[in-house]
């Protein structure tokens, strides 16, 4: 024991003696730092972020608005300026450029399988976890409408599956001949049944489309295997698509732009859970984002029943889960938010006069019904005029994506609505349990993951991390009570991302896992402490 | 890629009897079939649908709790819509409640679209028997 402990400890200072004599040496330019740069390009906001890789922290960050429609490289000089204002960079040796993208409509997908439940599901899955905008799924043989649809939508890349390994191969045939008779242009990438997938190949290629065949996304019944169709997707996306969208410019200032912005914040959030060789991670968590026109949630946890006999039915779920609500946002889509929980939720977490009052600010007063009006418009009381005015609001803030809270209620209104979107974008990710009458009594079937004991939430997106309130936004993710039948998190800690770096931790994680964990372990601030049992478990690392 | 037949195997509706679709599941595969087993609880749904994806040549429908005749209603029919409607379909185990006349219900389920209708207490060897027939698998194909 003793002696284990001083070689551990001879170890350890040889090493801190071997580092510092690297960082001593003299070279050229002896005083600076090494640092990682990274640029997340939004669909709103370009953001930069400057990592002191020395000192593993956050040395800044700064952003301006995106310009895609110009030039991108406008905005990101002028967010680098803005960084430069606060930091001094050239105190910095930058080590590597990195950068994700969001811009430009994000990367948007078509999920082609075969049964709806199964392949068509499967494909969107490996989307959404490559960081795609699913911008339209199909299932069985495509028809000619279909096939004029999919070319409509102008999808940036084609996911085509279907078949497992020996299984169906006609309806993936079909497609592609449909497909390369199409006219449209995307590339496509292959995982369907392998038996045909070179034929499936040629006969996309014949029509001239770019090809990428990768190993089948439901090899087995049932079985998901999402990873190489991830990786695939993103090789397709570094390689052809930041050239189509106009950010091949961005390239030459901020190096390569690895991945969409949703993986990279998977990535963080997988590295925040899993941990390193050397760090432990957190064990299990949920990322929320709430942003302008969707919401993500990503969990990393695989899910399986806490309670005791429980059956599982339904898809196998990815250990790393992303899903993405389109009708869920604070600007774009507040209207469609406000709609899909309804304007009376709104009302009653807001109140009735704050609702009139912001909505008598911004203009957007339903009209009010006439003095001596008919007996219809009588009829509209308090509460519903309430309710009118709420969708209003909604709508108003979907045409000014802009607007930027100016008072407090308006703030209370940002607060409010990115409550319920965290709400509802979490009551459709995680799973149910459903009671099933059977001849033997009762039993319990669940569909998706159990996600009930999860011991850490965390927030981010504009609207939560500069939010004061943050905790009454990341408290609707858990559950209410022990006998809800919806898998949300019991007795979660809550943190927020404060630094907003959760896409820049997951860039830096490419070239270096411990300093990006590092920096996300600084940045996070909690809200509501974990349970001191299971926060950054040793054991969760290996 | 040999000529190996795809065979869906499962216990239909809201019964668990769990131990015998393990059984039927290794058997089958020991015989050299390819087994999709969609396990225990399964809808009629489920059967139709791993059996599109996986080219599967014959559905074993199993049923233990005795509600087998309304759980398996309608299956061919799915299957005919779902496009596989020459799929083979067997089902067996205590498919219906009480001491029935057995004559009677094999008709029944022969009716509902069923090719083989086993009685409680059949081994699994005479179905798989009955599914090399059925699919003309003549005895040099066999491992």
């Amino acid at each position: 024991m003793a002696i284990g402990a001083v070689v551990g400890y001879r170890r350890s200072a040889a090493g801190d003696w071997h580092r510092w004599a690297v960082r001593h040496t003299p070279a050229a330019n002896v005083l600076a730092k090494s640092g990682v740069l990274t640029v997340d390009f939004g669909s709103t906001y370009t953001k930069v972020a400057l990592i002191d890789m020395d000192e593993s922290k956050l040395a800044g960050t700064a952003m301006a608005p995106t310009t895609v429609s110009t030039d991108i490289t406008i905005g990101l000089a002028e967010a680098m300026a803005q960084l430069e204002s606060r930091v001094d960079l050239s105190a910095f040796e930058i080590k590597h450029r990195l950068a994700c993208s969001s811009a430009a409509g994000g990367l948007r997908m078509v999920a082609i399988g075969l049964v709806p439940d199964l392949t068509v599901e499967a494909a969107r899955r490996a989307a959404l976890g490559a960081g795609a905008k699913v911008v339209g799924s199909y299932g069985y043989e495509l028809t000619a409408e279909d096939a004029a649809e999919i070319r409509s939508k102008n999808p940036d890349i084609i996911l085509l599956t279907g078949g497992t390994d020996g299984g169906n191969k006609d309806v993936i045939l079909k497609n592609a001949t449909t497909l390369a008779s199409s006219g449209v242009n995307a590339p496509v990438v292959v995982a369907g049944n392998r038996v045909v997938a070179s034929k499936v190949r040629d006969i996309l290629a014949s029509a001239g489309l770019g090809v990428r065949v990768t190993e089948n996304v439901m090899p087995e019944f049932g079985v998901l295997h999402i990873e190489p169709v991830r990786e695939t997707i993103r090789q397709v996306f570094m390689e052809r698509i930041v050239v189509a969208k106009g950010l091949a410019k961005a390239e030459e200032f901020a190096g390569g732009i690895v991945m969409p912005t949703p993986a990279a914040v998977l990535k963080a959030a997988e590295l925040l859970a899993r941990g390193t060789r050397s760090q432990p991670g957190l064990g299990d968590i949920i990322v929320v984002d709430v942003g302008g026109a969707t919401t993500d949630v990503h969990s990393i946890a695989k899910g399986d029943p806490t309670k005791p006999g429980v059956m599982l039915r339904g898809l196998p779920e990815p250990y790393a889960k992303r899903t993405v609500e389109g009708d869920l946002g604070v600007r774009v889509s507040a209207l469609a938010l406000v709609e899909a929980v309804g304007p009376d939720k709104v009302v009653s977490l807001l109140g009735r006069e704050t609702v009139m009052e912001i909505a008598g600010r911004l203009g957007c007063t339903p009209a009010s019904p006439e003095p001596g009006g008919g007996e219809g418009a009588a009829e509209v009381d308090d509460g519903e005029a309430a309710a009118l005015a709420a969708l209003a609001i909604g709508k108003r803030l979907s045409e000014e994506t802009e607007r930027v809270p100016e008072t407090p209620s308006e703030r209370e209104l940002d607060t409010v609505l990115a409550m319920l979107a965290c709400r509802e974008a979490v009551l459709r990710h995680v799973g149910v349990l459903e009671t099933v009458y059977t001849p033997f009594g009762a039993t319990y079937v669940q569909r998706g993951k159990d996600l009930s004991a999860v011991p850490v939430v965390i927030g981010t997106g504009g609207v939560i991390v500069r939010n004061e309130s943050a905790w009454r936004i990341l408290t609707e993710a858990v559950a209410e009570n022990e006998a809800e039948l919806t898998l949300r998190p019991r007795n979660p800690g809550l943190a927020v991302d404060r630094d907003y770096i959760l896409s820049a931790a997951g860039l830096l994680a490419q070239v270096d896992a411990d300093t990006a964990l590092k920096v996300m372990r600084t940045s996070l601030e909690w809200v509501q402490r974990p349970d001191p049992a299971v926060s950054w478990r040793a054991s969760a690392g290996r | 890629m040999s000529d190996v037949k795809t065979v869906v195997i499962g216990v239909i509706g809201a019964d668990v009897h769990a131990v015998g679709n393990k059984i039927m599941e290794r058997i089958l595969r020991d015989a050299g079939f390819k087994v999709v087993n969609v396990g225990v609880m399964a809808s009629q749904d489920e059967f139709v649908h791993a059996a599109i994806e996986t080219d599967a040549s014959a559905i074993i429908v199993s049923s233990l709790y005795g509600h087998g005749e309304l759980d398996c209603r309608g299956l061919r029919e799915k299957c005919i819509e779902a496009g596989i409607g020459n799929i083979l379909l067997y089902v067996g185990g205590n498919i219906v409640v009480g001491k029935q006349d057995f004559e009677e219900v094999k008709q029944r389920f022969l009716n509902m679209g069923f090719n083989r209708v086993y009685p409680p207490g059949t081994q699994v060897d005479e179905a798989i028997e009955d599914l090399r027939n059925d699919l003309g698998i003549t005895a040099t194909d066999r491992k």
